[in-house]
């Protein structure tokens, strides 16, 4: 079976488990939704009373809202099996189990779970996403909407590989986890505002360290005419090469595991 | 110590004894409210440098961030973990083994919670915001002292409302807890009312202009806005002593409904069986 | 004077059920549940009462009414002068109770601070619980796990703490719900020494309720069977025992091949080779009596005269009131 087809079968078996309980499934959804939007409630208040941010309005920052939510929501969703590695993988040693099988650790992790709950966060990111476009004067061509997909698929990489960091810290540490949330929660938050509102260091900090800016602040700008598209249409680039150092670093904690047997 | 308050004093002592136990996740917590209260002041002070007019001034906005990431663990954004955990596992009916009130009971072990973790957070928050930041010279974005002896009285006061209130909240969360068999509608519903409307996530005065009567008179203003305020000067004098006065209403009013909602719940339990 | 006084206690709940489909919990169906009809015993200060029963045949609603967590529908109920419910606090300072699936200890601090924490909710006197701890620890040999987190413990190291954690505060009732569950067979011996040390040398009166009859067996002399809300039967082991099996067995082994046995008043129940196994009324054919006729027709070698097993008494009961044994 190639590996597309088993990560089917993994995701099709999760979705049957979470569907046994359906009324838990749409109250976390809903949950989800109205706790993610109240973000998008104080953007809103705060355009409502000042009306410009460094010259971006709210329609224009509602679209950089919108790629963060829409990219991390699933990116969240996609790797449930990462965020409880620590918890459920590497204290129970049912790591182990994995490794045992003939597949690759990371497409196992994925399939562990395919979070449906995560629809309520993505639901918000589009409704923020759709004001975006309505409000801001976004060019509505084929290439701007490419440009965006490309910027969401950057984004769902990058926030990926955050995920896949902080499993792979499970294998010295299972007890300052926490400290990943202040990458991909807190980068959701610094997402959402263009970059130009930060001091420099923190700017660079989110162009080169973790590409948050890469993957919302630069195609935004391309799609609303600010920027050039050579080459900052192809910033979200950055977000894929993220996730392959992350890749990188998970094998070398493998190989580490594997050899200290711990 | 009166024996009277003996129980409750205990529980306070545990719960201190169970956080020193997670340090790490202190730590983590740290630094994701740094990263938090960094990025909402540059933004602030982005949206203040351009726009004149607005209702409080920048300085007074920061100290307003700088005091909600120190102080966030004081809201009830959910209710007691132990108490859901009793619900899902039946044990609830055991709490009724304890000699004591039931409501007083979970009140004080709520006190301890928006006490314990608090006092743990707070103190590196506010001397990192107030002091180190002005030691590496970012003193444009530094917590300040409080701006007067009397704003200082009246915010020490006013924290006591908040944990007054914020318990009061979380025991009626956790009666419907009880009463619903569940935690989630709390936290679905509550969570997010008490992040919007305590000033957690924007501060109160900078929302439009038409909301401000309703957001003044809705209790959760008392579990963040009106201590920050003070704190800053932005609420002083008769002003200053109203909002305390608002606050203690509504930490009477949630209790004497709490208490009224947890009679109903456990006079149900006790006919109906956990 | 009785301690413990129940009359005509009934208790019905109400119970919703959800209905289908994803919406089910907005649609309920209200269904009513006879847990007690018209449950009556008493109790002296210092008796020691097992109260068996198979699962949900309301021994667990009758513990939480004599705790004061359930309000019955109706009947009468007194703890030493205290009506559980309606003098809940007063009542639960008095009285201790262990419930075996439940645990009183806090889950992530050490089993001392537990203690020291439960102290203080009982309001016990400093030297008064230090005179408890000291007392309980050695009885029931905790010096080990003290510093340990509750979490930490196994199944059997938490039981003998919870049961420690229900006597800090010296309580002269104690309630024990399946203590023994899941425990293993040396843990199961250490909560039964401790039961009998409180009940026989401190005079604490016990109720116990289980489903392991040899806890009964070894600690209970009076037994009340609970099946279908209703008390079935209620007297020593030794009397349900006459009532529902009062046979006795003989097993022998001979010294030579016998052919077929034919001894009057009894029953063959099992036969291999030279050793047999016989039934019969020890009213009708007394033990000795039935030896020496044998002995005296055969070359006997060995011979045990046994009661059958308290857990195929118990079946046979519940068999004959058509109780659903768990």
């Amino acid at each position: 079976m190639n590996s597309l087809r088993l990560y089917g079968r993994y995701i099709a078996t999760s979705i049957r488990s979470q569907r046994q309980y359906p009324t838990s499934l749409i109250m976390t959804s809903i949950g989800a939704f109205a706790a993610t939007i109240t973000d998008f409630i104080g953007i809103w208040a705060l355009f409502a009373r000042f009306r410009r941010l460094e010259g971006w309005g709210f329609g224009e920052v509602a679209l950089l809202y919108g790629i963060v939510s829409v990219s991390f929501a699933l990116a969240d969703g996609l790797t449930r099996g990462f965020d409880v590695f620590g918890e459920q993988f590497v204290k129970t040693g049912d790591f182990d189990r994995l490794l045992v099988r003939p597949r690759s650790t990371v497409l196992q992790l994925l399939g562990y779970e395919l979070r449906l709950t995560r629809i309520g966060r993505l639901g918000q990111g589009i409704l923020a996403w759709g004001v975006g476009v309505h409000l801001s004067q976004m060019a509505g061509t084929a290439t701007s909407w490419a440009i965006l997909a490309f910027a969401v698929a950057g984004g769902i990489a990058l926030f990926g590989g955050i995920l896949l960091l902080q499993a792979t810290l499970a294998f010295w540490t299972v007890e300052s986890l926490e400290l990943a949330n202040t990458l991909t929660y807190g980068g959701v938050e610094a997402g959402q505002y263009p970059l130009d509102v930060y001091a420099r260091w923190f700017r660079d900090f989110l162009v080169y360290v973790v590409p948050i800016g890469c993957i919302s602040y630069f195609p935004v700008s391309v799609v609303l005419g600010r920027l050039p598209v050579m080459p900052y249409a192809f910033a979200p680039a950055l977000g894929v090469a993220f996730l392959a150092v992350a890749l990188r670093i998970w094998r070398f904690g493998v190989r580490r595991y594997t050899s200290t047997g711990s | 110590m009166s024996t009277a308050l003996r129980p409750y004093a205990a529980v306070v002592r545990a719960r201190f004894s169970v956080l020193l136990q997670y340090r790490a996740a202190a730590l983590a917590g740290f630094l994701t409210q740094c990263w938090w209260g960094g990025i909402k002041v540059m933004v602030l002070t982005a949206f203040f440098t351009a726009t004149a007019g607005a209702p409080m001034t920048l300085p007074q906005a920061i100290d307003y961030v700088w005091l909600g990431q120190a102080l966030f663990t004081m809201l009830p954004w959910s209710g007691d973990p132990d108490v859901a955990r009793m619900v899902r596992t039946g044990d609830v009916a055991y709490e009724r083994l304890r000699p004591l009130d039931t409501y007083t009971f979970w009140y004080s072990r709520a006190v301890a919670r928006r006490t314990a973790n608090p006092a743990l957070r707070a103190v590196p928050m506010l001397l990192t915001a107030g002091i180190l930041f002005r030691l590496v010279g970012w003193s444009a974005y530094a917590l300040r002292a409080p701006s007067g002896v009397e704003a200082t009285l009246f915010f020490i006061l006013s924290i006591a409302l908040v944990v007054a209130l914020s318990a009061a909240v979380s025991v009626l969360i956790d009666a419907i807890t009880v009463a619903t068999l569940s935690d989630r509608g709390a936290t679905v519903l509550i969570a997010p009312l008490v992040i919007v409307l305590s000033g957690s996530l924007v501060p109160l005065p900078l929302f439009p202009d038409w909301m401000q009567p309703i957001l003044r008179n809705q209790p959760f203003a008392g579990l963040m806005d009106t201590p920050f305020r003070i704190y800053s000067g932005h609420l002083a004098g008769g002003v200053a002593v109203l909002a305390l006065g608002r606050q203690a209403f509504w930490v009477c009013a949630l209790v004497i409904l709490g208490r009224a909602v947890m009679r109903r719940v456990m006079s149900r339990l006790q006919t109906q069986g956990g | 004077m009785s301690h413990i006084i129940v009359e005509d206690l009934t208790k019905t709940f109400r119970v919703a059920e959800r209905g289908d489909g994803p919406f089910g919990f907005l649609r309920r169906r209200k269904r009513e549940v006879h847990a007690l009809r018209s449950v009556s015993f008493s109790l002296r200060e210092g008796e020691l009462l097992g109260v068996i029963g198979p699962n949900g045949a309301g021994k667990s609603t009758t513990i939480k009414i004599l705790c004061g967590i359930l309000e019955p529908t109706s009947g009468r109920c007194e703890v030493g002068g205290l009506v559980p419910w309606r003098e809940r606090i007063r009542h639960v300072a008095r009285i201790g109770a262990v419930f075996g699936q439940r645990t009183q200890l806090w889950w992530d601090l050490p089993v001392a601070d537990s203690f020291a924490l439960l102290s203080d909710v009982y309001r016990v006197p400093p030297t008064e619980y230090r005179r408890a701890f000291d007392e309980l620890v050695a009885l029931l040999d905790l010096g080990r796990l003290l510093t340990t987190p509750v979490r930490q413990l196994s199944l059997g190291q938490r039981m003998r703490c919870e049961i420690a954690a229900s006597m800090l505060h010296s309580p002269r009732v104690l309630f024990l719900d399946e203590p023994t569950i899941g425990l293993d067979a040396v843990a199961k011996l250490a909560v039964r020494d401790f039961v009998r040390v409180l009940n026989r040398d401190r005079g604490v009166t016990v109720i116990l309720t289980t489903h392991d009859m040899h806890d009964v067996e070894a600690l209970a002399e009076r037994v009340i069977v609970i099946g279908h809300g209703q008390i079935l039967a209620d007297g020593t082991l030794a009397s349900l025992r006459q009532n529902v099996l009062g046979e006795r067995r003989l097993r022998i082994q001979f010294a030579e091949d016998v052919g077929d046995l034919a001894i009057p008043g009894t029953n063959l129940r099992q036969r291999s080779g030279r050793s047999v196994e016989l039934s019969f009324d020890p009213r009708e054919t007394p033990a000795h009596t039935l030896i020496a006729a044998i002995a005296a027709r055969y070359d006997v070698e060995d011979v045990h005269v046994d009661e059958p097993p308290v857990d195929e008494v118990v079946a046979r009961f519940y068999a004959r009131h058509e109780l659903e044994a768990r």
